[in-house]
């Protein structure tokens, strides 16, 4: 005689068919490619627009931004490692930054980050450079506001993965235009203490 | 006539739009409602300002469809839907919804989304589904707006959310009164 199949308290309500039909969806092969850069332009100015009701400062919108790319980051982070041929999770500080230059710059904007550089005033910055980010481009920052970076909001994701990489830092985002490259944004990353030396320590250790 | 606009729609996605991540897009909303719930904890009120940011986006969106297809004033409102559907939803998120449900007199309809890229990774709490929220109503404000700035003045509504366990979705325009073209002052 078979044993009782054990019974599970299924709330067979229509919000929970909903959630069996979610976790079924296949994550690895993407269901959707693209929406118009139009449609997230809009929705992207709209954002900047609704925070900056609810702030005072340049500062404050940067921080409600690099909130809401926080939460944009940490999923970005499990998709793509998730879909990651190789599925390496990176722990060490210049790794995760070539996995961010590279993996993640590509899935978000389609391209791999411009530039990557160790300052060199202070030993724990770094920078990752992108001469056109497309998000961006359609922002105006007006002229008495010109410190702000929209950047923030990537600057928010970059701080998500960094953390979920388990090198907590800083990010911080700064318009720094060159020549032809009017929306030149660099995203500086000033990683922690123990960050630092964390590395040293496994360095020496070599 | 439906073709006609569907080949509009296709090819201003094709060739007249820039293109970016899908998911970046969903996230990047989804974010956002976090963000509304967390300062108004009241779903009500999320859905009034998710209409409301639609809204701002709509007037402003009307003129990007307007300007990469060319289109002109539609005749009546069964154009206007299959411009919505076919073209509008079609250039901005690579959907089409269908057109359905048609009121006797005409004036309402119904757009049935069976594909939401909005929804792609979402799932409510139970407590949003209680209270009422409609997490993509930012649509609902967007073809309210553009309509609008087409001197249509619209109530659009959701009545089905797959996110709320229905078969689909499903949101309601209904035309309430046409505007008239109002001169701006000072320009006689």
């Amino acid at each position: 005689m078979s044993t009782p199949r054990p019974s599970l308290m299924k709330l067979d309500t229509k919000a929970s068919r909903r959630s069996t039909m979610l976790l079924e969806h296949n994550v690895i092969k993407q269901r959707r490619d693209k929406v118009g850069l139009n449609a997230f332009a809009f929705l992207f100015a709209e954002i900047i627009r609704y925070s900056q009701n609810r702030v005072l400062g340049i500062q404050d919108l940067e921080a409600k931004l690099n909130e809401l790319g926080q939460r944009v980051g940490v999923r970005v982070f499990e998709l793509a490692m998730w879909r990651e041929k190789s599925v390496h999770r990176e722990t060490r500080v210049l790794q995760t930054l070539v996995f961010i230059n590279t993996v993640v710059w590509r899935t978000l904007f389609d391209k791999q980050a411009d530039s990557l550089e160790r300052s060199t005033e202070s030993e724990d910055e770094y920078m990752i450079t992108d001469n056109e980010p497309s998000i961006l481009k359609f922002i105006s920052v007006p002229k008495e506001m010109s410190s702000f970076s929209p950047g923030a909001f990537v600057s928010g994701i970059v701080e998500a993965i960094v953390r979920c990489c388990q090198c907590p830092a800083r990010v911080t985002s700064h318009v720094v235009p060159a020549e032809g490259m009017p929306l030149r944004t660099v995203i500086l990353l000033k990683f922690d203490k123990e960050v630092m030396d964390r590395e040293k320590r496994l360095e020496a250790g070599k | 006539m439906a073709k006609q606009y569907r080949n509009i729609g296709e090819e201003a996605w094709k060739n007249n739009v820039e293109k970016v991540s899908a998911e970046l897009f969903i996230f990047t909303y989804g974010s956002l409602v976090v963000q509304l719930v967390k300062d108004y904890e009241d779903y009500g009120a999320v859905n009034k300002q998710l209409d409301k940011m639609g809204y701002n986006i709509g007037v402003r969106l009307i003129d990007d469809l307007l300007a990469r297809t060319g289109l002109e004033r539609c005749q009546d409102l069964h154009a206007t839907a299959e411009v919505i559907s076919k073209v509008g939803f079609k250039m901005f998120l690579n959907i089409t919804p269908s057109v359905a449900n048609w009121s006797a007199d005409s004036k309402e309809f119904s757009l049935i989304l069976d594909d939401n890229p909005l929804n792609d990774f979402c799932e409510l709490p139970p407590k949003a589904i209680q209270d009422g929220l409609w997490y993509s109503n930012v649509l609902c404000g967007v073809v309210r707006g553009a309509l609008e700035m087409m001197q249509m003045q619209t109530e659009v509504t959701f009545v089905r959310d797959v996110l709320r366990g229905d078969e689909t979705s499903e949101i309601r325009v209904k035309l309430e009164r046409m505007l008239d073209e109002e001169v701006p002052v000072g320009d006689d």
